[in-house]
């Protein structure tokens, strides 16, 4: 530290960086930054070599830490079923504060205009209600579509990679024809489903082709 | 079904979407839980609090403001939950590990052979940092957050998140250097 601290701040903030560049977190401002030092001072480039083994024996350390038995999604799910659904979202829209806000900030012979706008604002508040409680209903059927699929139709279990997200996996099961039917059960499996009526032959095709994703697919095989 | 974020999934886990809830699982999970593990290095406790922390989302869903990414979201309830586990461990635990961690740095057998191969000791100084240092290098490293993200995770102030990292760095360097790896550096 007392080596370190002796070095010019800018050099010292460059330094305190390095982590963040090497993992690909920085804005780009901080990243042009922090390339324009490296490239004009070979112990700072060697520090980064330093913050590199750090970072990538990091990453094997945690991946070797393995996955979660079921336990885990078993005692979740069973809490969900006895809970049952969550408490509706508290996200008022306080309009009549707002107003009230709003008026304050005028001289009182206004008041009277203001008075008569936020009375408009709170219609058009229980209007957007209204709609929204209606939305809601209407938004509500995918479990029911879940559960409406009889598990007697599944062709597949898949267990999707940890690191694919949402939208790859969402995309990947309609570039595939395919649906979760139910899940996660076991290590984390999904039952699925192929979309019309694949023959045995085509499901073992859609799976290898499935397989093939590496970046969305952890573990695949036929069911049956 | 259409393209959804992880926020999208949030909006549809509030209004009580199972589907949404299993995919969002699905797909953070395993960070979640090895977060909780390196926290709290028991397997079984970490495996109850991620149940614990995804039982929250369930609940909280509704209360999701955005303000976060939603990985940010759960590593920042996953490291409450693995604190206030930890502090309901009971004080020999504690001992045990903290004696664990100063076996670690001596230059005993197991260690001398692995001067060999170097990642091999830099894991297991990896594994000999305080839960504090562990922590924020597995945040910036392994979970990729920026100093901001971290900042929101841990509670802390951006200047103290640089300042954390040094140093967790530092102590790193100090126990290679006793399992006979001189780097250079600080």
């Amino acid at each position: 530290m007392n080596a370190v601290s002796r070095e010019a701040p800018e050099r010292q903030e460059i330094e305190a960086l390095l982590p963040w560049h090497a993992a690909g977190t920085l804005s780009r401002r901080d990243r042009e930054r922090v390339e324009r030092a490296i490239a004009s001072d070979s112990e700072l480039a060697r520090r980064l070599t330093l913050v590199r083994e750090e970072l990538q024996e990091t990453i094997h350390l945690n991946e070797s830490l393995g996955v979660p038995s079921s336990r885990a999604m078993e005692k979740l799910f069973a809490a969900i079923e006895a809970e049952g659904a969550p408490a509706p979202a508290r996200r008022s829209f306080d309009l009549v504060g707002r107003v009230s806000e709003f008026l304050s900030g005028f001289a009182p012979r206004t008041i009277a205009y203001a008075a008569a706008a936020a009375t408009v604002a709170l219609f058009l508040q229980s209007a957007m209600l209204t709609a929204a409680l209606m939305k809601d209903r209407s938004d509500t059927p995918t479990t029911e579509l879940a559960a409406a699929h009889p598990t007697s139709n599944v062709h597949a279990v898949i267990r999707f990679s940890p690191q694919a997200t949402s939208a790859e996996i969402i995309t990947f099961l309609n570039a595939h024809g395919a649906e979760v039917v139910i899940g996660p059960g076991r290590n984390g499996l999904f039952d699925m489903r192929f979309t019309g009526d694949p023959s045995a032959a085509e499901i073992v095709r859609n799976v290898q082709r499935m397989q093939s994703e590496t970046k969305v697919v952890e573990f695949i095989a036929t069911k049956g | 079904m259409q393209a959804t974020s992880d926020e999208e999934l949030i909006g549809r886990i509030a209004s009580g979407d199972r589907l949404a809830m299993q995919v969002l699982f699905a797909r953070h999970h395993v960070r979640v839980f090895r977060f909780v593990l390196r926290l709290v290095r028991d397997e079984s406790v970490a495996e109850d609090l991620i149940s614990e922390v995804f039982l929250d989302v369930w609940r909280q869903a509704g209360r999701f403001e955005g303000r976060s990414a939603v990985p940010t979201w759960l590593l920042a309830i996953a490291r409450f939950k693995a604190l206030t586990a930890l502090r309901r461990k009971p004080d020999e635990e504690l001992d045990e590990e903290a004696a664990a961690a100063i076996e670690d740095q001596s230059d005993d057998p197991e260690v001398s052979l692995a001067k060999k191969d170097k990642s091999v000791v830099l894991r297991k100084c990896l594994e000999g940092l305080s839960a504090e240092h562990r922590e924020i290098i597995d945040l910036v490293y392994y979970h990729e957050k920026s100093v901001e993200e971290v900042a929101g995770i841990v509670g802390i102030p951006e200047n103290t998140v640089k300042t954390r990292m040094f140093y967790a760095r530092k102590r790193l360097a100090e126990l290679l250097k006793a399992a006979g790896i001189e780097r250079g550096w600080p």
